[in-house]
């Protein structure tokens, strides 16, 4: 066993310590052994000891498999190959033992043991082990009915939310629809062929409990149209302080329905004369709060659908983005045709026009709005900005002109 | 760095089987290759794709990105894999000479 006195500090504490677990796996597993000490090592020089890069993969597929080797394989044989492979998870996270003891038989006979449940993408990885166990490891898991992930210039593993699994808010069965998506784009999830990576990520409602907004191109965030259901006197009970807000979840036990509820709600659209609740649906953003707040008083409507925005991903190249409304209300009921010929329409235009490791958010930054709009056949509608421009730089088209000049004053599509 | 033999020449190769130097290059890189990469027989497509990418490597000091490399050639992407099982980037890549593809793989 290598020497690890840095290491051997994070065993202490109340949290699980990920060395404790390495070293009861390292008894086993010469190469887990290596791990830690390489990563000692590493914590000593306060670098990453491997090596840059890594092309490796099964036939037939381009991505999934994320190839890494040790800059330190006479010392560290163990991780001379660390390969890492991506599962497609079930939508939800939900396994049954079985099913997991059958990944980590599978596992423990093609690779170090180790596994992240679950990458931040939302798949199950296999982390380490050597190119030549790649094709049967890949062998084993599909006939026991798994596929690998997504990586690279690829749809990427889609991911959802627990949704309507054991969630009353869900608008649309978020499970289902990750599936099916899923299952749809198989060849450019397993064939990379995009400018750079697309992700898709499903939440039932706007408490994005997957973080759509900020962790996916494309993010389908359910909402409802109608009015919020109210029950009044679960509105007095929360009131009286018989129902504890939030599910028990808050710091209070009993709430000041005007200063934690109507006086927080964001368009100001609620409120509450000490015995009725009201609020102007109208103006209602869908924020949650009141709901959150109050869930065995108020539930969402039940006119359902999806919000599609698009756009988000990290700081790389021209900055953060979040993803903004591209459809402000989609219905999403199986088999979801319209949100299929949707994602075809976009990746379609952005593998057209986007330059190499351009994200699609960016593809958007740098061609415009309206020509994305036109591209994928979406009406401009207001909700897709937030604020109007506040400069004048304003490009017309001769359309527009020639728009003008037959008498129609506005843009419309086609 | 690794160095294969292979019909009398020698390639100097990094862990993953890309080929250090595009100079190094040849027919017996192609057919060493081969064996690896799940391709039986080489036919005129195989080359057809191995000719694009070094033209354009050569001329542009970059691999084509996936799109323009169907286009040029008129090959779809599924065709690229029944030639090159393990695809543009790990297959008909490593087996033009092109260096290794990088970034978020």
């Amino acid at each position: 066993m290598h020497k690890t006195p840095l290491l051997d500090q994070l065993e202490s504490g109340p949290y699980p310590s990920f060395v404790k677990d390495l070293k009861r796996l390292a008894a086993t597993k010469p190469q887990v052994d290596d791990l830690l000490g390489q990563l000692e090592r590493s914590y000593k020089e306060k670098i990453t000891h491997w090596k840059h890069g890594g092309i490796v993969g099964v036939l037939g597929y381009g991505s999934g498999i994320i190839g890494r080797y040790s800059d330190l394989p006479d010392e560290f044989p163990g991780l001379e190959h660390f390969h890492t492979m991506r599962i497609n998870q079930p939508s939800g996270w939900y396994y049954s033992t079985q099913a997991l003891r059958e990944l980590c038989d599978i596992w423990d006979k093609h690779g170090s043991g180790v596994l992240n449940v679950h990458g931040a993408t939302g798949d199950m990885v296999f982390l380490g082990t050597r190119t030549e166990e790649l094709e049967p490891c890949f062998e084993a898991l599909t006939a026991k009915g798994w596929d690998i992930g997504g990586s690279g210039s690829a749809m990427r593993s889609p991911s959802c939310c627990l949704g309507m699994s054991r969630c009353e808010w869900s608008m649309y069965d978020t499970m289902e629809a990750c599936y099916q998506l899923t299952q749809e784009f198989q060849f450019d999830l397993h064939r990379p062929s995009f400018p750079y990576k697309y992700k898709l990520k499903f939440s039932g409602c706007p408490n994005d409990c997957v973080a759509s907004v900020a962790r996916s191109d494309m993010s389908m965030i359910g909402v409802w149209k109608d009015d919020i259901r109210i029950d009044q006197s679960a509105v007095a009970a929360y009131a009286g302080g018989e129902l504890k807000p939030r599910g028990g979840g808050a710091n209070v036990d009993k709430i000041d329905i005007k200063a934690d509820v109507t006086d927080l709600c964001p368009t100001g659209c609620m409120s509450y004369d000490g015995k009725k609740l009201t609020i102007d649906n109208k103006n209602c953003n869908h924020c949650m709060h009141c709901i959150n707040m109050m869930p065995q008083a108020l539930r969402p409507g039940t006119d359902r659908g999806c919000t599609i925005l698009l756009g988000s991903h990290a700081p790389i190249l021209e900055g953060a983005q979040m993803s903004w409304v591209i459809v402000p209300f989609m219905r999403m009921e199986e088999p979801f045709d319209e949100l299929k010929e949707l994602t075809s329409n976009i990746t379609e235009w952005w593998s057209e026009h986007g330059k190499n490791r351009e994200r699609v958010g960016e593809l958007i930054m740098r061609m415009g709005m309206r020509n994305f709009l036109e591209a994928v056949g979406l009406p401009p509608v207001p909700q897709t900005v937030r604020v109007p421009r506040a400069n004048p730089f304003f490009f017309w088209h001769q359309s527009d002109f020639d728009a003008e000049a037959a008498g129609r004053k506005y843009y419309t599509t086609k | 760095m690794a160095v294969v033999e292979y019909k009398g020449k020698t390639f100097e190769v990094d862990e993953d089987g890309f080929l250090a130097n595009l100079d190094q290059w040849g027919p017996e890189w192609v057919e060493y290759v081969k064996d690896l990469e799940g391709i039986k027989e080489l036919t005129e497509d195989h080359w057809k794709v191995i000719n694009m990418l070094q033209d354009y490597y050569k001329k542009n000091g970059i691999a084509p990105m996936v799109r323009i490399l169907s286009k040029v050639t008129g090959f779809k992407l599924k065709y690229i894999y029944e030639l090159f099982p393990s695809g543009p980037g790990k297959g008909a890549c490593k087996m033009a000479g092109l260096p290794k593809p990088t970034g978020c793989v």
